[in-house]
């Protein structure tokens, strides 16, 4: 068994595109970007749809809920982690980090839910805890 | 428009250094492009065309057409990471082609031994404008750690085991003990390669390329100033390119960007991959190869782990030979960008210049291919095709 620790987190850096982004992760939400033009939800964010290519793209709220598609445990780290890609229940697969977990334990398949951590001066990024 | 059979490639070199302290990176650019032009029996000033990417000093083209003086009719940066080079051959024989330039001349170089770069295992960030930097950097995305997940993936989803990519790294040692200028020339086994501390899950530190300092480069030229060259003709018959991406959001990390750039490669060139000899297959990971292997259709898709094993790749024993000078797994991985000397060692399968103890017999139809950026998130993948002139 090896135990997930917190480890420093680098701020991400923000920008007018992305903003109400991270505006909604410091109030412990989770955003996904979909095109009202073709319908589909993207991921990371951006104001232009990359399957449709128009601009009518808005934020919606995900439910926090996911399966892990693929993970990793970085052994040779100071701190081990676990990066991984989550895919939310929106259809998207977003990389994360899985925390507060047994790093020994992850599986693919597994179901989990959003959390956000906090990181060095910037807004909270969100992680996934296994359910 | 093809390019098939429209250029040549005149002239190879690889850089022999593997740790350059004592020079600086425009000169290990320059001692490549001597080294090529040596090959090929021509000069500084028979260049007109220069390629190079993102490891060139400064404006890359600019500075480095300034330092080696170089007077240019026609410069191309296409900047891929590690496939970059072998999309410029690509790219130098569409210009040669097209009339744009008569002599091609690409270089590779870096320093990251020498500037103590930790290279895998180290997140990379490439700025905070790239759009992707928020959505990726705090998770610590290294190299190893991106590729680890595609190897994953794999596992789970064809059943691909730590022992099936140890055989790809085994069939690396077995052709590196025969090259001196190898980094690593020890001849490892299966066990020697899944007992090696993992960095990554699921991979060891045997599943992970070197880290050497070096370059090289190639010259491309119209067939006809190849041909008056004292140098065994090498013919460019078919070029593919492709960049992977995440697709929004809509990732499947079980393939690579080789599944485009692979059929494009062998539909200009007009061949098959049974009807290739040898192979030189871009090796950052052990995994790397094995999608990669699959994506080119020389095995079904999720049959790599079964390909690779028991000696598919070593050459005299199996049937698909690859990276007989050892590869980025043994040999060198100049700048962290292995695509050039993937070329390079395939040129010299062709002329019959490998060495004898891992030269393919009769080899008149070679693949390289290279692959850049990370198979968890976007690369460049690049497929060529060459054959004996």
């Amino acid at each position: 068994m090896l135990r997930a620790q917190d480890r420093p987190i680098p701020a991400p850096p923000v920008n007018p595109e992305t903003k109400p982004f991270w505006d909604a992760a410091a109030a412990g939400k989770l955003l996904v970007k979909r095109c009202t033009a073709c319908g589909a939800a993207h991921h990371y964010p951006r104001a232009r749809c990359p399957f449709c290519g128009s601009e009518r793209t808005e934020w919606t709220e995900a439910s926090g809920r996911g399966t892990v598609y693929s993970y990793s445990v970085f052994r040779r780290a100071p701190v081990p982690y676990a990066i991984a890609y989550v895919t939310l229940e929106e259809g998207v697969s977003m990389m994360t980090n899985l925390v507060d977990c047994d790093l020994d334990g992850i599986r693919i398949g597994q179901g989990v839910r959003v959390v956000f951590k906090p990181t060095d001066g910037g807004p909270p990024v969100p992680m996934f805890r296994v359910v | 428009m093809t390019i098939k059979r429209k250029a040549f490639i005149a002239g190879v070199f690889e850089h022999p250094t593997r740790k350059a302290d004592e020079q600086s990176l425009a000169q290990l650019h320059a001692e490549s492009a001597a080294g090529a032009l040596a090959d090929a029996g021509l000069a500084f000033k028979d260049v007109d065309g220069y390629f190079c990417a993102g490891d060139a000093p400064g404006l890359g083209g600019l500075s480095m057409a300034d330092y080696m003086g170089l007077k240019l009719r026609h410069v191309d940066t296409t900047e891929t990471g590690g496939s970059s080079y072998v999309i410029h051959v690509g790219h130098a024989a569409e210009a040669i082609a097209a009339g744009k330039c008569d002599v091609a001349l690409i270089t590779l170089a870096g320093r990251p031994r020498a500037e103590g770069m930790a290279t895998g295992t180290a997140p990379r960030n490439y700025g905070s404008a790239a759009p992707d930097v928020a959505f990726e950097f705090p998770y610590g995305p290294t190299v190893v750690n991106q590729y680890a997940m595609a190897a994953m993936r794999h596992m789970h989803e064809y059943g691909t085991t730590s022992a099936q990519l140890a055989w790809i790294k085994v069939a690396a040692s077995r052709h590196a003990q025969h090259n001196p200028r190898a980094l690593l020339r020890e001849v490892v086994t299966v066990e020697d390669v899944v007992s090696s501390p993992i960095i990554a899950d699921p991979l060891h530190r045997l599943d992970c390329c070197v880290i050497t300092d070096g370059g090289g480069a190639i010259v491309v030229t119209r067939p006809e100033v190849a041909r008056g060259l004292k140098r065994p003709p090498v013919a460019v018959l078919g070029a593919g390119e492709a960049v992977k991406h995440q697709r929004g959001g809509k990732i499947d990390l079980t393939y690579t960007g080789a599944v485009w750039s692979g059929p494009a490669a062998f539909a200009e060139a007009g061949v098959q991959p049974s009807d290739i000899k040898y192979v030189s297959i871009y090796d950052s990971f052990t995994i790397t190869v094995l999608i990669t292997l699959e994506d080119l259709g020389f095995c079904q898709k999720g049959q790599g782990g079964k390909f690779v094993s028991d000696g598919t790749l070593i050459a005299g024993v199996g049937r698909l030979p690859f990276n007989t000078d050892g590869g980025g797994l043994c040999n060198n991985h100049p700048a962290n960008r292995g695509g050039l000397t993937k070329v390079v060692e395939a040129v010299r399968q062709l002329r019959g210049e490998a060495h004898p103890a891992v030269q393919v017999k009769n080899c008149d139809l070679a693949l390289a291919h290279g692959t850049g950026g990370s198979l968890a998130t976007r690369h460049g993948s690049a497929t060529l095709i060459m054959e004996r002139a």
